[in-house]
């Protein structure tokens, strides 16, 4: 019964947040200055991460796939399969899961310091509301910059599977970067694009969420920081479902 | 929107009269699940005095702190603060009356990211419109007011603990605030390092006739900031003296027991107290 209680506290809590969130995007006081601070943070800070991870995918996609194609004499369809699964699934959730587990833990842990050591009620004392000064560049970051980070991990995913196809499994450039092509259609791209979007704002939600409702000291910022990569990681992945699904009903 | 100025930041204080209490708890009660914390608890503050609570770890001292800000909201009572129910207001209103309040928080809860001066300077720079050469020069001007003009872009992890409370002393004294909180200011500082936090907190109020609401349990402090005063020699300088008939009225101590007020009074009566639990606390 307590555990039923807690869950409904934080679901409570957490659309509180959400509904606070939309307010502070769409009125003043606006703080333009931390949103191109958290750009740089979640945006830039990222792009490592993202390029190698979506670099390998998409490299050992095209290793994996074209064993399996082999079998059917279908090697040079290589490319169709490395684009469709990195830019219809692959590269947004990767991405997501990424930045779940750089930005979403280090928001928790930035929070989460700053509330077991009062800077939050500082801030709160000093005029500052900490949504609108804390979560809403971080929220405004994230809705941004997951798709951006999304685009160059599906980049360097088919370049990883065109390396791949070219050195190991000897495809043709041409052929591969045709069967690229011949294996997306529009809907494939808004479906790659979309999802990002509501990713991104559901990893740094979470994050501030966990980060803001620390307790416990420094033993809570761990715990918090555990949480979120735990809770993001896993709504991303159940949210990304339930998107696919409305988004295949709503393009297909 | 920012504001231009801070004069356009906060609630006009609204006393009824010019020497009604500045703070007003009336039968304030508050509880975390089963755990009492406050119960019913009455006391005001007056202008320009200073308001001393002690008690034991636990004792609900630094909630009284938090519900004064606004930042809990108790569960029965009022609370008035320079006019205005703090205890019905929404959070947008009550930036409007913290305008007018400073808060020195425990371990100084400095910003760790910004710079001394960017600390200090906090509120004039991010919630109005100053130039940043005005700000600059408040912030200077407090810094040396703490004797810490040097340390001006120095980041907070360089200080030592008492130079650290030193600046949150600054921080919250930056934007004029009427009335100033302070939570356990000395508490985990050696005794020298102390003396200097008491003199800040008495410069304070005898300088700039800032109401002060001080929460501490370290008993040496507490006397020495109720039986002192701060005068200016004829050089100009600041020193600590004895503290008058007059100014030793305006100290008062209250002890936290159990949620309840154990004790209210003044430095003499408290030490004279045959009360057991209080002798207890004070030995």
């Amino acid at each position: 019964m307590e555990g039923i209680k807690g869950a409904l506290l934080e679901v409570q809590e957490y659309v509180r947040l959400s509904i606070a969130i939309v307010r502070g995007t769409f009125s003043r006081p606006f703080y333009a200055h931390d949103v191109v601070e958290q750009l740089d943070v979640i945006g830039l800070g990222s792009l490592t991460v993202v390029l190698l991870t979506g670099f390998f995918t998409g490299a050992v996609l095209a290793l994996q796939s074209g064993m399996t194609l082999d079998q059917f004499g279908a090697r040079p369809y290589v490319g169709r399969l490395v684009s469709a699964s990195m830019i219809k699934e692959l590269g947004p959730v990767l991405t997501a899961l990424m930045l779940a587990g750089r930005v979403g833990s280090g928001i928790a842990a930035e929070l989460g310091s700053m509330v077991v050591t009062d800077q939050v009620s500082a801030l709160r004392a000093l005029g500052t509301d900490p949504v609108r000064k804390l979560v809403v560049p971080r929220v405004i970051a994230g809705f941004i910059m997951c798709p951006i980070l999304t685009v160059v991990a599906n980049a360097v995913g088919l370049l990883g599977g065109w390396i791949i196809a070219v050195s190991q499994l000897r495809v043709a450039s041409s052929v591969y970067w045709q069967s690229v092509a011949d294996g997306l259609y529009l809907e494939d791209l808004w479906m790659g694009l979309i999802k990002p979007f509501f990713l991104g704002v559901i990893i740094v939600t979470i994050g501030c969420h966990v980060g803001l409702r620390t307790s416990g000291g420094t033993q809570g910022v761990g715990r918090s920081t555990t949480s979120a990569v735990v809770a993001a990681s896993v709504t991303v992945l159940v949210v990304d479902f339930f998107l696919t699904r409305l988004l295949i009903s709503v393009l297909f | 929107m920012r504001r231009a100025s801070l004069e356009e930041f906060g609630l006009p204080i609204e006393l009824v009269e010019p020497h009604a209490p500045v703070v007003l708890f009336d039968k304030v009660s508050l509880a975390f699940d089963d755990k009492v914390i406050l119960d019913r608890i009455t006391f005001d503050v007056r202008a320009g005095h200073t308001k001393i609570f002690l008690g034991a770890s636990g004792a609900g001292k630094s909630t009284i702190l938090k519900l004064l800000l606004g930042l809990l909201k108790p569960d029965a009572g009022t609370i008035w603060v320079l006019g205005h129910r703090v205890d019905l207001m929404n959070e947008e209103q009550l930036m409007g009356v913290r305008h007018h309040m400073g808060m020195v928080f425990q371990e100084g809860a400095l910003f760790d990211s910004f710079t001394v001066g960017e600390n200090v300077g906090y509120k004039l720079y991010e919630e109005t419109r100053q130039s940043l050469e005005s700000v600059r020069q408040r912030v200077e001007e407090v810094l040396g007011f703490v004797g810490l003009g040097e340390h001006i872009d120095k980041q907070p992890s360089e200080l030592s603990g008492g130079q650290r409370r030193r600046v949150a002393i600054a921080r919250a004294m930056a934007a004029k605030p009427t009335l100033l909180l302070y939570d356990e200011p000395t508490t985990g500082l050696d005794p020298m390092t102390s003396l200097t936090i008491d003199a800040e907190i008495i410069k304070l109020r005898d300088l700039e006739n800032v109401t002060s609401v001080l929460v501490t349990h370290q008993l040496r402090d507490a006397f020495f900031i109720a039986t002192h005063e701060a005068s200016r020699t004829a050089s100009g300088a600041i020193e600590m003296v004895p503290a008058r008939e007059h100014k030793l009225e305006q100290a008062d101590f209250v002890m936290l027991k159990d949620g309840q007020i154990a004790f209210e009074g003044s430095a003499a009566d408290l030490r004279s107290s045959s009360d057991p639990y209080l002798q207890a606390f004070l030995s």
